[in-house]
């Protein structure tokens, strides 16, 4: 095995382009599990942590542009929580201290998992995800980079740069099932946005279909949402929970969080 | 391959496996037995160190990833007038008993007293919640941070 440890973004894409095979590597917080029980034994590792163009997050117009390296301790700021409220407060039951010290977006992005808890709130503040690779960048919406329960649309020679977020939308939450209020992967999670402005309720969902997912509804269908958001998941039977109870869930999560932000 | 990295103030060479983590690294190349392994996982905080002073799980921090970074561990809070007063406030409170987990709740502690010196139950209860103890039901662990803070 090797690693290779890129000290700028453009060694980075240039490493990535002549070792496919070389695993990106930032916080390793899902891959070093793999690791040390050897599920996995890539080629090479490229690590990341030297990257300073992945880190930290910046803001412009009404965009808030953050890198793939910003880690869940750092999307807790009061900064950050009063721009993306939903994304703040799932960063927080992210793990453990010691998980969101470590923890990335571009890690949760990586992984794809359908209970990835930065997911459904980046989805509902209208995300872009922004890639890059020798031959260029593109920006893919992230419902079409999500395209299966661990399968994202990144191509071999390309790197997750950041994610394109609209700040400041209306009224916002999160809220996830689990035994614990801590350490836990979630059983059925929820981020709800409330935008007055526009008219517009959105919800979306982890853990509760194969990727996760997004629903919009004009604003006058606040009583018929929570029917509308469970009817969009398609939610199987797991060690974590039924897929009859993660439906059930997710239906009382939504009027929870419509209520929570409709008072707010 | 060969790293260089600084653990609780000195410079240490170490010669690691590509793949292995920090935690490995530290017990099996460097002779610090004190940040344990149970779990390899990120469950159990037993291996909790400080990465260039953020609390982090050693078994999930690629070796190679710490190379020009610091490192403290458990054995680098006592200094030559003995031991560090939250390790004191364990002992005294009875916060130990097989001990595997100390130096873990220590490490995580140190650090939740440096951001916050009087923290709430609540506020204990969120920053120790990624370590795992099997044996105190954590009562007397709640006694030690409070009676460290309280000292501090
Ligand atoms: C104890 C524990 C608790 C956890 N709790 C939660 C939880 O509550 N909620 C949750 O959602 N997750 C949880 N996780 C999973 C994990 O912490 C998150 O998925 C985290 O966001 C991964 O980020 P990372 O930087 O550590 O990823 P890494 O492990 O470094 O990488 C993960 C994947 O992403 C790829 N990757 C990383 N960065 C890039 C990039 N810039 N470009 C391209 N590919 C990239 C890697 O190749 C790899 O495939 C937990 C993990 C542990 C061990
Ligand atoms: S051994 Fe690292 S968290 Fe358990
Ligand atoms: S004292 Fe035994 S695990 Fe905590």
């Amino acid at each position: 095995m090797d690693v290779l440890t890129p000290r700028s973004l453009d060694e980075a894409l240039r490493l990535r382009a002549a070792h496919p095979d070389a695993l990106p590597i930032q916080g390793g917080t899902d891959l070093m599990v793999d690791l040390n029980f050897d599920r996995r034994r890539p080629e090479a590792l490229l690590n990341l942590n030297e990257v300073a163009e992945l880190k930290g997050w910046s803001r412009e117009n009404g965009v808030v542009r953050l890198g793939a390296g910003l880690t869940y301790t750092d999307a807790m700021s009061a900064k950050l929580a009063a721009l993306l409220p939903a994304f703040s407060e799932a960063s927080r039951t992210v793990g453990s201290p010691q998980i969101r010290n470590r923890g990335t977006i571009g890690g949760n992005l990586g992984t794809a998992s359908p209970a990835g808890d930065a997911l459904p709130p980046l989805l509902i503040s209208e995300c872009e995800v922004e890639l890059q690779s020798v031959r260029g960048e593109r920006r893919l919406a992230l419902e079409s980079f999500l395209i299966g329960p661990k399968r994202n649309a990144l191509a071999p020679d390309e790197l997750i740069l950041a994610v394109r977020v609209r700040g400041g939308l209306g009224t916002q939450t999160f809220m996830k099932v689990g035994p614990r209020n801590a350490m836990v992967i979630a059983v059925v999670s929820l981020a709800l946005g409330v935008d007055r402005e526009r008219g517009v309720l959105s919800a979306a969902f982890g853990s509760a279909a194969p990727v996760a997912t997004l629903v919009t509804a004009a604003l006058d269908d606040v009583d018929s949402f929570p029917e509308q958001v469970a009817a969009a998941a398609s939610p199987i039977d797991d060690v974590r929970g039924t897929g009859a109870y993660r439906r059930h869930a997710l239906r009382v999560l939504v009027a929870r969080a419509l209520e929570r932000c409709l008072t707010r | 391959m060969k790293i260089e990295l600084i653990v609780n103030g000195e410079q240490c060479e170490a010669d690691v496996w590509e793949g292995e983590s920090l935690l490995y690294a530290l017990r099996e190349r460097l002779g610090l037995y004190g940040s344990k392994n149970a779990c390899e996982q990120g469950e159990c905080g037993s291996c909790s160190v400080l990465l260039d002073g953020s609390l982090v799980c050693a078994c999930l921090v690629l070796a190679a990833q710490a190379e020009g970074h610091e490192v403290v561990t458990v054995e680098g809070l006592a200094d030559a007038n003995g031991l560090h007063p939250v390790q004191e406030a364990f002992v005294e409170t009875g916060a130990v008993q097989c001990g595997f987990c100390t130096p873990g709740l220590v490490v995580a502690t140190t650090e939740l007293l440096r951001q916050n010196p009087d923290p709430s139950d609540d506020e204990i209860r969120e920053a120790l919640s990624g370590n795992l103890c099997r044996c105190t039901g954590y009562t007397k662990i709640f006694d030690a941070v409070r009676l460290a803070a309280q000292r501090a």
